[in-house]
């Protein structure tokens, strides 16, 4: 294994600072405990890591090698510049003191370690270590903008490769928090990340092109990060009734721009493209439970994706306006979101400090309303049409930072029979992140797709794994990973694919809503359709 | 050199006193934050057991909301006086950080025992002259000799795991050792002192006793009686002012890390107190130079977050 030797080493050499072998990390369980089924991770392509920083084994923002004095000064004033904004109130009101928290406070006594999923499956790497980055970014800020004593805070030097390989790692972090839920001072190592994302956006102009230029830009011209605009959203709608009228033997129909309706509908427009099954479930339920909701076809607004909440706060406020602009225009009472954590925890939770006045509509999870469906009797459920294995996945968004936990679980009894269903070792608040958090899940290129799945998406990997092992590991024994957000199915569909876990153990997955629609009895059997794709 | 300690004691009790009101308005004066919280929530009562939130409930906003005092009182309770979090995630830190926190602990009842003694003796002596004198007296000993001792011990473990430990070394900047070097060398003085001239601590509490009457009375008039007191009651006074200066300042940061932070879950509703609050930071120039943003130091963020994003 090579890692840094010491948090100085950021600014030092040349090569990549960490390489991750086979041999570093542990075992999955059967049947994926081979080195067959396991592969490596694949090299970077030798162009590739000529022209870009490297960090370690992949690239992800692709930051150019400077070829000059003034490119490289240019990193490292911006970068000091945006760190200065970053501890003033009118720059940084929305972190600010949550960032001088981590900043001041942290006792670098390495409690958050093993709460981190990243830093346990490289083998506990140095370079993953939560703490590293943050120690890092915390003497770059002590000895360069308050210049303070590095016999105090410690020592670094900072020159453009420590800005650009800091400005790398801070994507080496899924912003789950779960290492900030075990400091016992209240240090926040996601939180610092994030705030090294914020630097480079908002400062400095880099960013990942899927975040930035094919994200929230995307989504604030076009009206999705898909590329989709309206008419194709109408188009694509329509399919979508169409087929699940086929499916559910049910005629549906998916209201949009209806006014005055009681709920707008938030989606994730990734479902619409991806997994059209899950926008068709919400539909057949809400209309079998008679709610009076619409989707909107307003700009951004039928896309609930908000990239910002993971590098921009400036990108974050737009998107979150547009999203409260178009249920105002709607008169709606209330606006739900749909499967997809991010877009929860943006709209309910961050932007309740940007809405006021009449923008200021309230927000609810999809899983109180499908919760309350479920249980309201409206529905006629047959709990043995979910007669396979069954296990929840938590989103980070949804649980830990929302605490949104029992709904899910409540709906799950009802419909899925009771000896069918098993937590995963470590679930509720205390799950581990599936590894596509802070929008890995749309993140592949060059070789990060491998990386993702070897280093971030590993545990979830292999809790899933170990919550079916008692069952047979083959295809003819399908198993259905519950996950009820679309980045986080982004992320299992990959690994699953990935590792050819469908062909090789019959695992699966898919939302909470597919599982509900599966088991009602009005609907045609065999909704779910148990294909690979 | 008694006269240097009485000295010693009240710099070093105005310097914390200071600082830590320093610590706490600044902390309580920053700007309102976007929600940031972090479940379990320990005021939500019996949803916390399962990290639930009021966001639970169908149409949350409509309903009472109810905030439980006692459970975020049991909450932080545990995590100060047995500092739970360490124990569940880094059992073998909290081996040495526990005995060093929980030291402290006896040592503040000790001196908090020792100013109660001095208070009764100047206002009712009677009272101390019996039984109950003989009591705190007693107690003063324990939590005194206690608390030191396991100061000492915890400290130098965690000297010890800093200097040792891979994952620590690199992380500990000299100043690290120093403040545990410290304690231990203040700590060691008081427990030296104690056991040669002052077993019985009554020269300690006469001395906490003088500094709340302000009768600055000597004790000993030669030899190490007349020096060690003094010498452990400046050391220890240069502590205590020595602590909220650093980042051993996060007792009171940690207050607002649970409080402001990972339980602020108070929702933003029409027409409620935090609408204006975030019309006032709305209303803030930015100057971040990003492309996107292009912040003059004229524009707000109401500007840079409704303005059209263009092709």
């Amino acid at each position: 294994m090579r890692h840094p030797s010491s948090i100085k080493d950021m600014a030092r050499g040349d090569e990549p600072l960490a390489k991750i072998r086979p041999e570093d990390q542990i075992p999955l369980p059967p049947p994926f405990d081979t080195a067959d089924a396991d592969p490596a991770i694949r090299p970077l392509a030798d162009k590739v890591a000529e022209k870009m920083v490297c960090l370690d084994d992949t690239v992800v923002v692709n930051i150019p090698t400077p070829t000059s004095k003034e490119e490289e000064e240019r990193l490292v004033n911006g970068f000091l510049s945006g760190l200065r904004k970053l501890f003033t109130p009118e720059n940084n009101w929305t972190f600010l003191q949550p960032l001088l928290m981590s900043m001041e406070h942290c006792a670098r006594c390495q409690t958050c370690n093993e709460s981190c999923h990243i830093f346990e499956e490289s083998g506990r790497n140095e370079l993953y270590r939560p703490t590293y980055r943050s120690e890092v970014l915390r003497r770059i800020y002590y000895k360069y903008v308050k210049n303070a004593s590095t016999w105090i805070h410690g020592d670094i030097d900072l020159n453009w490769k420590t800005v650009a390989r800091l400005i790398e790692l801070a994507y080496r972090c899924n912003l789950c928090r779960r290492c900030a839920q075990s400091c016992p001072i209240g240090a926040d190592n996601g939180l610092l990340a994030r705030e090294i994302r914020k630097i480079a956006s908002q400062e400095m102009g880099i960013f990942t092109k899927e975040l930035h230029g094919d994200g929230s830009m995307l989504q604030l011209q076009v009206g999705s990060s898909t590329g989709m605009n309206a008419r194709v959203l109408r188009d694509n709608l329509e399919f979508i009734d169409e087929d699940t009228s086929e499916l559910t033997g049910i005629p549906t129909e998916t209201p949009i721009d209806r006014e005055g309706a009681d709920i707008l509908l938030l989606h994730n427009a990734g479902e619409i493209m991806a997994w059209p099954e899950n926008i068709g479930s919400f539909s057949t339920i809400f209309n079998a439970a008679g709610l009076n909701w619409t989707l909107s076809s307003e700009l951004a607004a039928y896309d609930g994706i908000n990239y910002g909440v993971f590098y921009d706060d400036v990108q974050f406020a737009r998107t979150a306006i547009l999203h409260l602009q178009a249920a105002k225009k709607l008169g709606v009472k209330k606006i739900v979101l749909g499967e997809c954590g991010h877009a929860h925890k943006a709209l309910t939770v961050i932007a309740d400090r940007v809405a006021t006045g009449d923008l200021n509509i309230p927000r609810e999870s999809c899983m109180t309303v499908l919760r309350d469906i479920v249980k309201s009797g409206k529905i006629k459920f047959d709990k043995s049409r979910n007669d396979f294995p069954v296990v929840l996945h938590d989103p980070c968004n949804l649980v830990r930072l929302m605490g949104i936990v029992m709904p899910q679980r409540e709906i799950l009894k009802e419909i899925v029979p009771e000896h069918r269903f098993r937590e995963m070792t470590m679930h509720g608040v205390n799950n581990f992140c599936c590894g596509g958090g802070s929008g890995f899940a749309i993140m592949s290129g060059h070789n990060f797709s491998d990386w993702r799945h070897h280093l971030l998406g590993r545990r979830k990997f292999r809790q899933v794994l170990e919550a079916f092992q008692d069952e047979p590991m083959n295809q003819d024994h399908p198993k259905y990973v519950c996950a009820p957000c679309s980045n986080c199915k982004g992320q299992l569909r990959d690994i699953i694919s990935y590792y050819d876990a469908w062909e090789k153990a019959g695992i699966y997955y898919g939302g909470l809503v597919e599982l509900i629609v599966n088991a009602m009895a009005d609907v045609k059997p065999g909704y779910i359709q148990w294909e690979w794709h | 050199m008694f006269v240097i300690a009485y000295g010693a004691a009240y710099f070093g009790l105005a310097i914390f006193v200071v600082a830590v009101i320093a610590r706490v308005l600044m902390w309580s004066r920053l700007p309102m934050h976007v929600r940031w919280e972090l479940y379990p929530v320990a005021h939500e009562g019996e949803r916390a057991r399962h990290g639930g939130s009021y966001m639970e409930e169908s149409e949350w906003w409509t309903k009472p909301r109810h905030v439980s005092k006692v459970a975020e009182a049991k909450a932080m309770f545990s995590e100060i006086v047995f500092l739970a979090a360490v124990k569940e995630h880094n059992p073998k830190l909290w081996t040495r950080t526990f005995p060093f926190h929980f030291g402290l602990y006896l040592v503040i009842t000790c001196t908090a025992l020792m100013v109660v003694g001095g208070a009764l003796t100047a206002l009712a002596p009677d009272t101390v002259s019996g039984p109950l004198g003989e009591i705190l007296g007693n107690a003063v000993m324990i939590f005194g000799y206690a608390g030191a001792v396991t100061v000492i011990i915890g400290a130098l473990g965690l000297l010890q795991r800093r200097l040792s430990d891979p994952g620590l070394r690199d992380y500990t900047a000299p100043a690290d050792l120093f403040n545990l070097a410290f304690f231990v060398v203040a700590f060691g003085c008081a427990i030296v002192t104690a056991a040669l001239v002052d077993p019985d601590f009554a020269i300690t509490r006469g001395f906490v006793a003088n500094l709340v009457t302000g009768r600055l009375d000597t004790f000993g008039a030669a030899g190490l009686e007349a020096m060690l007191p003094p010498l452990t009651f400046v050391m220890l006074s240069l502590l205590l002012a020595y602590i909220p200066l650093t980042h051993m300042s996060h007792f009171v940061g940690k207050y607002f890390a649970y409080h402001a932070i990972r339980w602020n879950d108070t929702p933003n509703l029409r027409g409620g107190p935090e609408e204006k609050k975030i019309q006032a930071v709305l209303s803030q120039p930015i100057t971040w130079a990003a492309p996107h943003i292009k912040g003059d130091g004229k524009k707000t963020w109401v500007d840079a977050a409704t303005e059209e994003q263009k092709k």
